[in-house]
């Protein structure tokens, strides 16, 4: 089965390093979370996977062969973009033959399915669309190409709450019928939390966490209790955040709690979700974990 | 079936829950298939990886049974083997925690008792 591995990934932009040493794989038929603040590197690092632009260093494989400059690579993958790369002036239906040429084979009557689904008229030129329509334009392609990685960088830009909705769940359909691999980048982590089997979080230019979903939640905890009794319980471990509310603290922990500690009976411990812990995380706090 | 999720269970295990409960309450009937892994991962956006872990859940304790080419179906007997698993769970999963939060109070045995019997006194005026 094919997968795609990044190794030592390093981007500059004159002086700014934008991605530093990113390593991780994608294997086949998988849903992965691409999560980071605004700036903290994930469009460049869709790009560079999909060749759009070229890395400072390190390498992108498919099947150990380098993905960089490879046709047969590059055939397998497609990055759906907050660039539009289509004529204003083009017909739907046009840009659909376009990605089919390009493609060699296009799905359309998961095409013509979804465009009907969001009300989307093909004859409809691509300039007199809303920014949600291009989101759902460049959507639908996405779904309907015969690659095995898919990159969606923000693909629900732009779309309501029921076009949202409409996209995850027709996401989970045509992934059950044609499993694939899928890499989704997202400020709506908590829409999409379950969706997801993987999750990268990157911050500033780095992978912060790189592990299954439900072992990441499953190794983050709020501990919540009188503020002494809480830090004492805390003291030593990884913790990344607090919230203080007159003596009642929450410190939140990403990591292995000491099991050699009694939990004192005023502290309250629970899971934290993985919008919370992103935000917690990216705040400026906190050391690099494995999840 | 309604799912309500919260952060503190995995969500296979909050799966296997809402499955279990919705055959104990007769929403999905002994005999009768259950919805597909794609229905249930469409319409609460869960991955369907997970949502198969948690019927593998309920395959493991004898609840539901997989008829090959067709689907998941609810195991005759199931409602009889959560009750019976449930009466199990009760002493643990309520009984110790009634009497350690009793304590906590200072509570004496007797008043709990006390309490339990105006209990079932104001359920049965209730009714």
């Amino acid at each position: 089965m094919t997968q795609i591995q990044i190794s030592n990934i390093s981007k500059k932009f004159g002086h700014h390093n934008v991605l530093q040493d990113v390593s991780l794989t994608l294997q086949p038929n998988t849903i992965y979370g691409l999560f980071g603040r605004n700036g903290a590197g994930k469009s460049t690092l869709l790009n560079i996977i999909a060749n759009r632009i070229f890395p400072s260093g390190g390498a992108v494989e498919m099947d150990n062969q380098s993905a960089i400059e490879n046709d047969r690579a590059l055939a397998n993958m497609f990055l759906m973009s907050e660039i539009d790369m289509y004529s204003e002036r083009m017909k739907i239906e046009k840009i659909f033959k376009q990605t089919e040429l390009c493609y060699g084979s296009f799905d359309w009557g998961l095409a013509r399915k979804l465009a009907q689904k969001f009300d989307l008229k093909l004859d409809a030129k691509f300039g007199g669309l809303s920014t949600g329509y291009h989101s759902i334009v460049k959507l639908i392609i996405g779904l309907s190409v015969p690659v095995n990685f898919v990159f969606f960088d923000e693909p629900v830009l732009g779309l309501d709450a029921n076009h949202r909705e409409l996209f995850y769940q027709e996401l989970l359909q045509t992934y059950e019928e044609r499993p694939r691999t899928f890499l989704i980048s997202t400020h709506l982590i908590e829409e999409i939390a379950h969706i997801v089997e993987h999750v990268f979080m990157i911050d500033k230019g780095k992978i912060v966490i790189d592990g299954e979903t439900e072992s990441i939640v499953a190794n983050s905890y709020a501990v919540t209790g009188p503020k002494k009794t809480v830090e004492e319980y805390t003291a030593g471990l990884n913790v990344i955040g607090h919230n203080l509310l007159g003596g009642l603290q929450t410190s939140y922990v990403y990591g292995q709690l000491d099991d050699n500690r009694i939990i004192p009976d005023t502290v309250k411990l629970e899971h934290v979700d993985l919008q919370k812990l992103f935000v917690y995380l990216t705040n400026g706090g906190g050391k690099h974990v494995e999840g | 079936m309604e799912f309500n999720f919260n952060s503190t269970e995995p969500i296979y295990q909050q799966v296997a829950e809402q499955l279990t409960e919705a055959i104990f309450s007769g929403s999905f009937a002994e005999n009768e298939q259950i919805p597909s892994t794609t229905e249930i991962s469409k319409q609460f956006h869960i991955n369907p990886a997970t949502v198969l872990k948690g019927m593998n859940l309920l395959v493991a304790k004898e609840l539901i049974e997989k008829r090959r080419g067709i689907g998941m179906f609810v195991k005759v007997g199931a409602v009889a083997t959560i009750e019976q698993q449930r009466r199990e769970s009760f002493y643990t999963d309520y009984i110790l925690n009634l009497v350690t939060e009793a304590q906590k109070l200072g509570l004496s045995q007797e008043k709990l008792i006390q309490l339990i019997e105006r209990g079932y006194q104001d359920d049965a005026n209730s009714n």
